[in-house]
């Protein structure tokens, strides 16, 4: 039985061509996914993310299991409202998954996990509140709707209340704020400013409709691969998984190694990584025709490695990926393209932020 | 339902075939296989001038999705190919069967032509995928 969001009769409304994800039937694009991408650098777009698995922590233990759960930690979380990006990881040091936590108080948290794992998520996070005075609860009777784009918060200001919008008037990046009936985060994965929006699923129909009238673009999950490659954010499965150390998928940011004392799953295991040294996770251009794909293999003076995620850059105009290879200080590499080897430049992995190249 | 124009000829590969009346036969990708592919990107051309056969990889279509080969339909010479598609990859989206056609051959063989698909013949091919 494939799952429909509360959007989905919109998305069939809109001509979306739908494909299953993950279990989910979504819409991939509306015609144009180099259009919807362009829509998103340049003006405004939005995305059905109700899929992805909504889960509040809460009790007396809030806190304390969190720091517990995750590599980043939440005690640096003292603004309500403040969110943080974390990987949560095995006693391995693998990623479990990667998430948002938003911070209320110290009994008070919301995650956001990713949807291709919501079971095993599920699974992990009440396994490991073991001994923990915490509640953790699902919440699927929100639908979730990202607008993203230079003129996104413009936009949706027209379709907010006067609450909402004194709500999240002059709100920083990466913070979120329950107004009346929507909890507005200053969160997204494309590298643009904008809302992730969550909403009553008996609600959202309403909201994507008026952010429609408002002169918001849908965008589907292809526009969002090619957006957020381009911002240089990782997908979960694909540039790491539960074999993957933080270290080597570029997450060493968000790993807290001080408190020292702090014990987080996974710490152990992850300090020898760090010792040890990991492959890393780092950018490929390549600006001759052809795209760049997952899968591929690269090639190094220091070794071999492989193409995490690969595509058509709409902003940039030529193909970029992200490869995770041995150490290196050779600023280009080689890759096999259809039985051939090809010169691309290694860069740090990040290429668009706010409609404009960073290489 | 993607358009099957009836007055071109057609590979199951997806190709389309269009004569144009003096002995060259114009070749595209249908408005199936270029959904199918989604967002055109980058569109590698033969070279004009070169003998082909039937079945020959002879072009490659890149879109976002995936790199896909297009097969000379037909033998012969190159005598054309569409040039504006080294800047607008697009027009294979927007105009499978006009503008965004992709090469011209020669035909060595005008019979090779009569053995493809019509449209209803390509019709049900693509009925059955």
């Amino acid at each position: 039985m494939t799952n429909k969001t509360a959007l989905h009769a919109k998305h069939l409304e809109a001509g979306a061509k739908m494909v299953d994800f993950f279990g989910w039937d979504m819409p991939i694009n509306y015609g144009s996914q180099i259009e919807e991408h362009h829509a998103v650098r340049q003006d405004a777009g939005m995305f059905d993310v109700s899929h992805m698995t909504i889960v509040d922590v809460t009790g007396a233990q809030a806190k304390d299991y969190l720091r517990y759960l995750l590599a980043n930690d939440v005690a640096k979380l003292v603004q309500k409202g403040k969110a943080l990006y974390s990987g949560m990881l095995n006693e391995a040091g693998g990623v479990v998954d990667d998430l948002i936590v938003y911070h209320f108080d110290a009994t008070n948290y919301r995650l956001v996990v990713n949807s291709a794992t919501r079971e095993k998520d599920m699974n992990w996070l009440r396994s490991k509140a073991e001994g923990f005075n915490v509640e953790i609860t699902e919440k699927p009777d929100f639908a979730m709707i990202a607008v993203q784009g230079p003129k996104a918060k413009a936009k949706a200001a027209t379709v907010f209340t006067g609450a909402q919008n004194e709500a999240v008037d002059g709100m920083k990046p990466f913070f979120g704020v329950q107004a009346e009936d929507l909890f507005i985060a200053t969160t997204g994965y494309t590298g643009e400013a904008g809302y992730e929006i969550m909403v009553p699923a008996d609600r959202a129909a309403e909201l994507w409709q008026q952010l429609l009238d408002a002169g918001v673009k849908p965008c589907g999950l292809g526009a969002r691969d090619t957006l957020r490659l381009e911002a240089g954010m990782n997908l979960y499965g694909q540039d790491m998984d539960e074999n993957t150390s933080p270290l080597a998928a570029n997450m060493g940011w968000t790993i807290s190694w001080e408190p020292a004392e702090r014990d987080f799953v996974g710490r152990e295991a992850l300090e020898k990584q760090n010792e040890k040294g990991t492959d890393k996770l780092v950018g490929l251009v390549m600006t001759d025709k052809g795209v760049l794909r997952a899968g591929l293999k690269v090639k190094v003076p220091e070794g071999e490695g492989v193409i995490t995620s690969g595509t058509f850059s709409p902003t940039l105009g030529h193909s970029i990926a992200m490869a995770r290879l041995p150490a290196t200080k050779s600023d280009t590499a080689e890759v096999e393209m259809r039985k051939k080897w090809v010169t691309v430049n290694v860069v740090k992995p990040s290429f668009v932020r706010n409609g404009k190249s960073v290489l | 339902m993607s358009n099957v124009p009836s007055e071109l000829r057609y590979a199951s590969t997806h190709e389309w075939v269009r004569n144009e009346g003096d002995g060259t036969y114009t070749v595209g990708i249908t408005e199936h296989a270029q959904e199918l592919l989604g967002d055109m990107v980058f569109v590698e051309l033969p070279e004009v001038g070169s003998t082909v056969s039937a079945g020959d990889d002879v072009a490659v279509a890149e879109s976002v999705k995936a790199a896909s080969d297009v097969y000379a339909p037909i033998g012969g010479e190159v005598v054309a190919v569409n040039e504006d598609l080294e800047d607008s990859p697009e027009l294979v989206n927007s105009d499978a069967f006009g503008d965004g056609w992709m090469f011209r051959i020669k035909a060595d063989d005008v019979s090779e032509v009569e053995g493809l698909l019509d449209a209803e013949g390509y019709e049900s091919s693509i009925d059955e995928d």
